[in-house]
């Protein structure tokens, strides 16, 4: 007798559980209508000033993409949630590719992307009757990097690069790269496949003929697991983002880059300006226009292309200068 | 008669040292398990134990590490926890009961069972294929709470399954027999002998599973939890993020401070699986007396 009440005990509280959390639940399921319909009323007054109407915005914004792109959009959504607590802003990171396949499938307002559209990829939004803005919103540079013990290289070339990390390449020791330098071996660090920064690379420097996978190669996904590898072996070089060296400058030592004009090293400045080339790239956000008209779309888009420049310095990006995000804002009126 | 004693005694040194040998071995085999997990907590400990801080609980992830919680990733885990135990412990209790006492021993049956034990050992992420496909664009239920759950729901129903069926093949079948003498139906033999004195088994397997789903990212981040959730899911339809994922996020960014932030997180984590794994004790041993 005990028994069994025992066990009733346990299936009547599992129910009751189930039944106040579903309660819970269920007095919110309106909340997101609400809000929608609310939204479509204040839209024909957000072409007014939104100052005033500031205060009144609600609903989501679904945002997904690129996790280069994430930190950018994650300042941008906290700051905005500070003027606007009722607009909720989720950020994936589903990568670039991710992120364009969900926004052409209409299932998010604003993609974040660390390089354009794909052809392909602009032609099935096309076909989904999808029209959209690319705002450009940071630049990024990316930084080849060797062990502080490593005191020979002064600089490489976009050549020397090419050679070095080229499918089916032979250097094997520093020694293939430049007559010069000690037959030290070579121990190679990069992103995996998967990440825009592997592109970019593959495409700035080895005209997507690919990059080398052999046994001097490690792949990774997580940059910090690149910083370790190549900070702990005296003949290590890897790539990253800019955010990344400027967090373990103690350990890496940067190379400057000669792209035909002399070599540059990577700098707020030099990237801002675009000496650094070609390894410094734009990072961009993609607005579903439709999208757009909704008030707190709108206001969240203007938000972050008029206050993303201080925020990209805090989170390790490369502001644009001032003009360009004029230039960049212009683009949302139109 | 000497010659047969030293050999005996021989004999009988040679077995004591396999047996010392064996001991050691075993010891060693204990340790590694135990001395692993000591090292990750103590690494974990050294590492985040300056940010085990009420904030933590109460704020929102942020950019700046001195300002961030993971408040959203907690409460969307306690929420799928809360949808997943009863639907999976009815599912999974129920399929066992049904296995075990209802179905017949024919082929179909067999079939069903190698079926199940199959997909306990199937990879995680494979579920998250399969919600992806079923719950997230099938059913339209996008990127949301409820469809997380019912995936996670997937990939634990069956562990409890099988555990939930060991348990009650362990009742003696004298039990059973004493209930149908006394006039008992089918069901009332089930629901008053069979479950009570398999109860604390059943439960142990339940809390187990729900303690591994706590800990599961690649289906989640399959079916499309979220990275940054600064809200709390008020609809069984919003978005969310749980443990891991926020976990993983500040591990891959490139600042200290949050490397420091995601060992606080995992020693929240870790917190939460020894108390539900805790509460399986003390349930068994609860239980077990009372039988």
């Amino acid at each position: 007798m005990l028994k069994a009440k025992g066990f009733k005990g346990i299936l009547m509280s599992g129910i009751v559980m189930t039944l106040v959390f579903a309660a819970a639940c269920g007095n919110n399921t309106g909340g997101n209508t609400a809000t929608n319909s609310s939204a479509a009323a204040t839209s024909a007054a957000s072409e007014a000033p939104a100052a005033s109407e500031a205060a009144k915005l609600s609903g989501d914004i679904k945002v997904d993409g690129s996790s280069t792109v994430f930190p950018l959009t994650e300042a941008a959504a906290e700051e905005f949630n500070k003027e606007h607590p009722d607009v909720r802003v989720p950020v994936g990171v589903s990568g670039t590719g991710g992120g364009f396949k969900q926004f052409c499938a209409n299932e998010i307002a604003i993609a974040d992307a660390s390089r354009p559209i794909k052809e392909e990829e602009a032609a099935n939004c096309k076909t989904a009757g999808i029209e959209y803005t690319e705002l450009t919103v940071a630049y990024d540079g990316l930084s080849v990097v060797v062990s502080k013990d490593n005191d020979f290289v002064d600089h490489l070339t976009v050549e020397e690069l090419n050679k070095m990390f080229m499918t089916g390449s032979t250097v094997t020791t520093w020694k293939d790269v430049r007559d010069t330098w000690p037959a030290e071996p070579i121990v190679f660090f990069s992103p995996g496949a998967d990440s825009g920064t592997y592109d970019y690379f593959n495409e700035a420097i080895l005209d997507k003929a690919g990059i080398r996978n052999d046994k001097a190669i490690s792949f990774s996904e997580d940059d910090n697991t690149l910083v370790q590898g190549v900070s702990g072996s005296k003949g290590g070089i890897g790539y990253f983002g800019f955010a990344y060296f400027e967090e373990n400058q103690d350990k890496l030592k940067l190379v400057p880059i000669d792209g035909g004009t002399g070599a540059i090293t990577p700098s707020h400045e030099t990237i801002k300006d675009g000496t650094y080339a070609p390894l410094s790239r734009p990072l961009f956000i993609y607005v579903n226009k439709k999208e757009l008209e909704r008030p707190e779309v709108n206001a969240f888009a203007n938000y972050y292309i008029n206050n993303i420049g201080p925020l990209a310095d805090e989170v390790g990006y490369i502001a644009l200068p001032d003009e360009k995000y004029a230039e960049e804002a212009a683009k949302l009126q139109s | 008669m000497s010659i047969f004693q030293d050999a005996n005694r021989k004999q009988i040194a040679n077995r004591r040292r396999v047996d010392w040998l064996l001991h050691i071995l075993f010891v060693i085999a204990t340790s590694v398990g135990v001395l692993a997990l000591c090292a990750l907590i103590i690494d974990v400990l050294v590492d985040g134990v300056a940010r085990l801080q009420p904030q933590l609980f109460t704020e929102f992830p942020s950019r700046k590490a001195d300002g961030s919680g993971m408040k959203s990733a907690l409460v969307g885990t306690v929420y799928m926890l809360l949808i997943m135990l009863p639907l999976s412990f009815v599912l999974g209790v129920g399929a066992a009961i049904y296995l075990e006492e209802y179905a017949g021993k024919n082929r179909l049956t067999r079939l069903i069972q190698l079926n199940i034990s199959t997909l306990a050992g199937v990879p995680s992420i494979v579920y998250g294929i399969l919600g992806l496909t079923i719950f997230v664009r099938l059913m339209s239920l996008d990127r949301s709470l409820i469809a997380g759950a019912f995936t996670m729901t997937l990939l634990v129903l069956p562990i409890i399954i099988v555990s939930a069926q060991e348990a009650i093949r362990a009742v003696p079948k004298s039990r059973r027999d004493a209930s149908f003498a006394l006039g008992a139906t089918k069901w009332q033999t089930v629901s008053r002998s069979v479950i009570p004195s398999s109860l604390a088994g059943i439960l142990t397997g339940v809390i187990l599973a729900m303690s591994r789903a706590i800990g599961e990212t690649a289906p989640l981040v399959m079916i499309g939890a979220l990275t940054y959730v600064a809200f709390l899911p008020n609809s069984l339809m919003d978005s969310f993020t749980v443990m891991p994922i926020q976990i993983y996020n500040w591990i891959s960014k490139p600042q200290l401070e949050f490397k420091e932030l995601a060992a606080s997180g995992i020693l929240v984590l870790l917190a939460l699986l020894l108390i539900m794994n805790f509460s399986a004790i003390m349930l068994r041993n609860k239980y077990q007396k009372n039988v």
